[in-house]
């Protein structure tokens, strides 16, 4: 099984049902599929070939999901990247995975027109909006195994770099239908999705969606919650994934209970962890919707989700695990720990990366031996305490990420933007709490004599060089910074 | 009489605005690429964060409070709706 099969099977069963609905107007399977066939022979045409990378550069928008899908047939790679990167990180994003392709957007043309000039390997690129392909949709012998790559998807490290999770088809598919088997997308279903594509959450709707026939609505994001509103109404919505920034916004909007819901019968968090006090507002706004509770890593999609009948009972847990997978914790020296302990939670399945693209050190760091001879499971860096009957709660994570509006933020990426300005002697950034985002990124920075720079500007810089994410809220200038007896830094003295 | 002329007031909004976004969302120097009737979230300047943002900078700037029932692209999308949608909403508070 691939993973553009969930695709061809629904579009053979039901070509003439709504696959996909955005600004531009509603998609059908068959559309889509034909779409995807005919940019996959114009790929083919420009000599892209099985096994190259072809970064996605777009925003959440109907071309994105059949580039998606081209990429697939051809039995290339996608790389999905979100809309929000700037020239430099693209360049070097694009350098990283020596991508043959780029397909992109008009809209982001300031962008990519920078990062082509440094981007060598890329021999094509291929404007969706713009570029008609009129190449005929070719039959392809299909050649791709399911132990071939089928995405590389962008995350943020500790090392600051970031690094590329390498997804088989088997990896993808697996996940799919791990996820599937608990939430039950049903051919009737519409959802809801304003995650951006470049998120794994986001993509997930879409490949789930397919899989189950159902009929996924694309946004841009939720930054008019009305606008969501609206359309959840209008769309006759009945899934709405989210996270929860993006519920904070909807469920403080007195206007809500104007719009008519009642056909929504699941909710979705990720990503990070919804509040008690705002699994109490979504239950009672939305009494007739399931809501589920979820906890993932890009490593591996998805790791656990809590069955709705427990949010009473522990709402605060994330569950204990999925179907297909195993999962335990370990302590410091690597002992798997019995129920109520505290440790780092490490994931079994045919869901987990085949690695960090190019980056062994990385990949060695979070794939360790498992059960079985060969076998390799992924230590997920966070910490987790289990009750006595197993449900798992997140403690933190062992490295300093900061979590900001719902993305990872690597101190380190935003701390290397700051050391290119001249005369930044030294920096250091945290997470602050922040009563909107969850944290706030905040930058204590250390200038050479003579130097001055003022807040605005130390953000501008980073305005330039980062996604808007993990631009610094708050910059403190300091004399000098707190470190520990061999030199390093010590952020947690800090904030 | 009019205390401003209502074209300058909003072409004052307007440059203000666009330097804050300028140092806050943009890409340096390409603020010019920028025009006054670009969609912010069409052309990937602003994200959903970046809404809430940009409303708390009006908000604090203009010393007005943006209504639910305002926070719409029509009014918050670009740099023209927003210099109408100020315009409105401080003209109507001198009244």
């Amino acid at each position: 099984m691939l993973l553009h099969h969930f695709l061809e099977r629904t579009a053979a069963r039901l070509p003439e049902k709504a696959a996909l609905v955005c600004e531009e107007g509603t998609h059908t399977y068959g559309e889509i599929n034909q779409g995807a066939a005919r940019l996959a022979a114009a790929l083919a045409s420009c000599g892209v070939r099985r096994g190259d990378r072809v970064a996605i550069f777009m925003p959440n928008c109907a071309r994105a999901v059949v580039a998606i899908y081209a990429v697939l047939k051809l039995g290339a790679v996608f790389a999905p990247l979100n809309p929000l990167t700037r020239t430099e990180k693209l360049g070097h994003v694009l350098n990283d995975l020596r991508a043959s392709c780029l397909i992109t957007h008009s809209s982001l043309h300031a962008v990519w027109n920078g990062a082509m000039a440094q981007a060598k390997s890329v021999h094509t690129c291929i404007v969706a909006d713009q570029n008609q392909s009129d190449a005929a949709a070719v039959a392809r012998e299909d050649e791709v195994i399911d132990q071939d790559l089928a995405s590389i998807i962008y995350t943020s490290g500790s090392t600051g770099e970031p690094k590329g999770v390498m997804l088989t088809h088997l990896n993808m598919v697996s996940a799919a239908n791990s996820v599937m088997a608990y939430l039950g997308y049903r051919e009737d279903d519409v959802i809801l999705c304003a995650l951006p594509l470049a998120f794994s959450y986001g993509l997930y709707q879409v490949l789930m969606g397919f899989k189950a026939g159902a009929t996924v609505v694309l946004e841009r994001g939720f930054a008019f919650p009305k606008r969501i509103l609206e359309l959840a109404a209008q769309a006759r919505v009945t899934v709405l994934p989210g996270v929860p920034t993006a519920f904070n916004l909807l469920t403080n909007l007195a206007t809500l209970s104007r719009y008519d819901l009642g056909r929504l019968r699941m909710i979705t968090n990720a990503a990070a962890p919804l509040s008690e006090e705002h699994i109490g507002k979504l239950r009672a706004l939305f009494p007739q919707a399931t809501l589920f509770s979820m906890y993932g890593l890009t490593e591996c999609k998805r790791v656990s989700y809590l069955p709705p009948e427990q949010l009473d009972l522990r709402p605060l847990s994330v569950g204990r695990g999925m179907p297909d997978q195993e999962l335990w914790l370990v302590d410091e020296a690597g002992r798997r720990l019995p129920d109520g302990a505290t440790g780092e939670l490490v994931i079994r399945g045919s869901h987990v990366m085949r690695g960090y693209w190019e980056k062994p050190v990385e990949t060695a760091e979070r794939l360790k031996p498992g059960p079985l001879p060969g076998e390799r499971v992924l230590y997920s860096g966070d910490i987790f305490r289990s009750d006595a009957e197993g449900y798992l709660y997140f403690v933190a994570r062992k490295d300093d990420i900061i979590k900001s509006r719902g993305e990872k933020v690597s101190p380190r990426e935003v701390e290397n933007a700051l050391y290119r300005l001249p005369g930044v002697l030294e920096v250091a950034v945290v997470g602050v709490p922040d009563t909107v985002f969850g944290q706030a990124v905040k930058a204590f920075v250390v200038l050479g004599p003579g130097r001055r720079y003022s807040e605005r500007e130390i953000i501008g810089h980073c305005g330039a060089r980062l996604e808007s994410f993990m631009v610094p809220k708050y910059v403190e200038f300091v004399d000098g910074l707190p470190k520990t007896d061999n030199g390093k830094i010590k952020r947690q003295a800090l904030g | 009489m009019e205390a401003i002329k209502p074209q300058i007031a909003q072409e004052a909004i307007k440059a203000q605005v666009r330097q804050y976004i300028s140092a806050n969302f943009l890409m340096g120097g390409n603020v010019a690429d920028l025009r006054d009737d670009d969609s912010f979230m069409g052309q990937n300047v602003i994200d959903s964060a970046g809404v809430l943002e940009l409303i708390a900078y009006l908000e604090q700037t203009y010393g007005i409070e943006v209504d639910e029932d305002e926070m719409i692209p029509d009014n918050l999308d670009s740099l023209n709706g927003i210099g109408h949608y100020l315009q409105r909403k401080l003209g109507g508070a001198r009244a």
